[in-house]
């Protein structure tokens, strides 16, 4: 059997003071695929991706890209091998504008961005392109808004088009539609689909309708550890999933509690 | 073009001040206004507070006071020596202290300064506590004699803009583009696939190289380098002097620089001159508290509020 897999970690584990935040786990994500990490809040989906990059330092274990092991490399060394992260909450550079936001991304390959000498408007040469990218995610009419102003939404879609001005292999998105209204979630879901037409995306995310609606493949994370993987239909199906989700298994529930009405609400969502 | 307008109108100014003001006043203002404007150039810019930066003021001087003493150089380039020991020491320490963040960046560059200041202190070429004195102002380019104070103001104003325009360069250009995006949102910029500390090092090192290159005018205005210059009180002046002008504006380290140059001379010489740290502290306080963006920092934003953009 031949998969092609993009990244592949064996035996990840970070530990905070001897507490266990990642627990060995083994991912591997296929090339050209959606791949969501899920799992409740705290269970380490946010570790997984500093680990995966760099931000945190593994406690043990390795880190495949591409075949390559990326367990020593440096943060910006990883960026540059073609792997972008968004962050949890937005990222964004709030005083520049929506326009500067991407070309600070463009920037990177021109090869200037050591030139003290030289006056920026070298960089407008990249305008062109720039605008593009914010046409792409539905933001030409805001290019010289400072970002700061605009909406949490359009922020979350500037940070894609940023991401994407580096044309990344591997893009991981932290929750892309969180605190986001419905129609936003909607808009910010078909984005991350139109995109993913030819690279890899791994991304965290709690709503399970943007998660059925999109995701190739699943891996479910609880305390650290893996709970399971697969389809959004093997996954679903799966009780474990829903008890980790509610922190108690549905024969335990009492009718008519919070917690029967939780569990309720998320088979709902689940069964959209 | 606002910038462009203010600048023009500035370069009139310096151009007729000292015909008016006392050329040596004069000086000292555009020596300290570069110091300021350099430090500006990290706090400001890229968001390092170095409470190191008399370290290189003080090399500045030194270097050229020994080679204006000792090698009989012309004074372009024992500036020249000044400022290039000082972009070296800098380089050194910014090493250093780039891998730190915040208060620890802060301590770092004052340990190191203090160090330096300590060798200046016993090393015997710079005279210990009486300074290096008698420093020769020399003839520009072997041919033009810098004794006169207005021919030597001239040369300063001249130096003080080549500085003031390589700042205001730095910060308008494709690198100063990645340096705003750093103190922006650092983690961000990493994950773009920049190297932050490599981009604050180099910030770092054309800081500390202006700040030689004030501190080498210094020392040819007055003829004098001295431990004053290399001591932490002067590392805790630059930043009053920002934060009082305006941290993070083109004109604000000039104003502030300007206005604690001439609070010093005149509370010197008068009844007050030994409260002058109590006064100066006060001020410091009061600007923390009450002004946080400094004079043009809150005079922009009256204009701005007024009259839209
Ligand atoms: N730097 C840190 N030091 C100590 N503990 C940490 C650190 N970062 C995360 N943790 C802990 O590790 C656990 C996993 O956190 P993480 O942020 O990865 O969860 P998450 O799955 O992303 O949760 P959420 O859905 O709320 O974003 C939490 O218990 C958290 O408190
Ligand atoms: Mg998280």
């Amino acid at each position: 059997m031949s998969v092609d897999y993009v990244l592949q970690t064996t035996d990840l584990v970070k530990e905070f003071k001897g507490f266990t935040a990642v627990d060995n786990v083994n991912l591997n994500v296929e090339r050209g695929t959606i791949h969501a990490l899920i799992g409740p809040n705290g269970a380490g989906k946010t570790t997984v991706f500093n680990l995966l990059t760099k931000f945190l330092i593994p406690t043990r274990g390795q880190i495949l890209y591409n075949g390559e092991d990326i367990t020593q490399m440096h943060s910006a060394e990883i960026a540059r091998k073609g792997v972008i992260r968004s962050f949890q909450i937005s990222a964004v550079f709030p005083h520049l504008t929506v326009l500067e936001n991407v070309r600070i991304a463009l920037q990177r390959k021109e090869g200037n961005s050591f030139h003290f000498w030289k006056s920026d408007r070298v960089l407008n040469k990249l305008n062109a392109r720039a605008i593009e990218l914010l046409e792409s995610v539905g933001l030409q009419d805001f290019a010289n808004t400072t970002t700061v102003d605009l909406s949490y939404g359009r922020k979350r879609a500037l940070e894609i088009a940023t991401t994407l001005a580096l044309d990344p292999e591997l893009m991981l998105l932290d929750e892309p539609t969180q605190g986001m209204g419905h129609e936003d979630v909607d808009v910010v879901s078909d984005l991350i689909k139109r995109v993913s037409a030819d690279r890899t995306i791994l991304m965290v995310e709690h709503n399970l309708h943007v998660v059925s609606k999109l995701a190739d493949n699943i891996t479910v994370l609880q305390r650290g550890a893996i709970l399971t993987e697969g389809d959004y239909e093997t996954v679903s199906a799966d009780p474990r999933v829903r008890e980790a989700y509610l922190g108690v298994s549905e024969d335990e529930v009492v009718p008519g509690t919070e917690a029967d009405k939780a569990q309720q609400a998320a088979k709902e969502e689940v069964t959209v | 073009m606002q910038i462009n307008k203010t600048a023009v109108a500035l370069i009139g100014l310096g151009l007729v001040a000292p015909f008016i003001l006392y050329p040596v006043f004069l000086m000292k203002v555009l020596c300290f206004a570069l110091f300021a404007c350099a430090f500006n150039l990290l706090l400001g810019f890229v968001g390092l507070l170095s409470f190191g930066h008399a370290a290189f003021l003080g090399t500045g001087g030194y270097i050229t006071g020994y080679m204006m003493l000792h090698v009989g150089l012309t004074p372009e380039l024992g500036i020249l020596c000044g400022t290039v020991a000082a972009g070296v020491l800098g380089a050194i320490y910014g090493k250093l202290a780039v891998k730190r963040e915040g208060i620890y960046f802060a301590m770092v560059t004052l340990a190191l300064a203090q160090l330096i200041f300590f060798m200046y202190l016993q090393a015997p070429f710079t005279g210990g506590e009486d300074g290096m004195q008698g420093v020769p102002r020399g003839e520009l380019f072997g041919f033009i004699d810098l004794s006169d104070n207005m021919t030597m103001y001239y040369f300063v104003f001249a130096i003080f803009l080549f500085g003031f325009w390589l700042v205001n360069r730095t910060v308008h250009s494709p690198f100063g583009q990645i340096l705003k995006a750093i103190r922006e949102n650092e983690p961000r910029a990493v994950s773009l696939g920049y190297n932050v500390n490599d981009y604050k090092w180099v910030a770092f090192v054309i800081s500390a190289a202006l700040a030689g290159l004030a501190g080498s005018t210094k020392t040819l205005v007055f003829q004098l380098a001295s431990l004053t210059d290399a001591h932490w009180h002067m590392s805790g002046e630059v930043v009053l002097m920002t934060l009082l002008g305006g941290m993070g504006t083109i004109f604000g380290p000039i104003v502030g620089a300007a206005s604690v140059v001439t609070i010093q001379n005149y509370l010197s010489g008068g009844e007050l001159g030994n409260y002058i740290h109590i006064i100066m502290g006060l001020i410091f306080v009061v600007c923390v508290l009450a002004f946080r963006n400094g004079i043009v920092g809150e005079i922009q934003k009256v204009i701005k509020r007024n009259f839209g953009n």
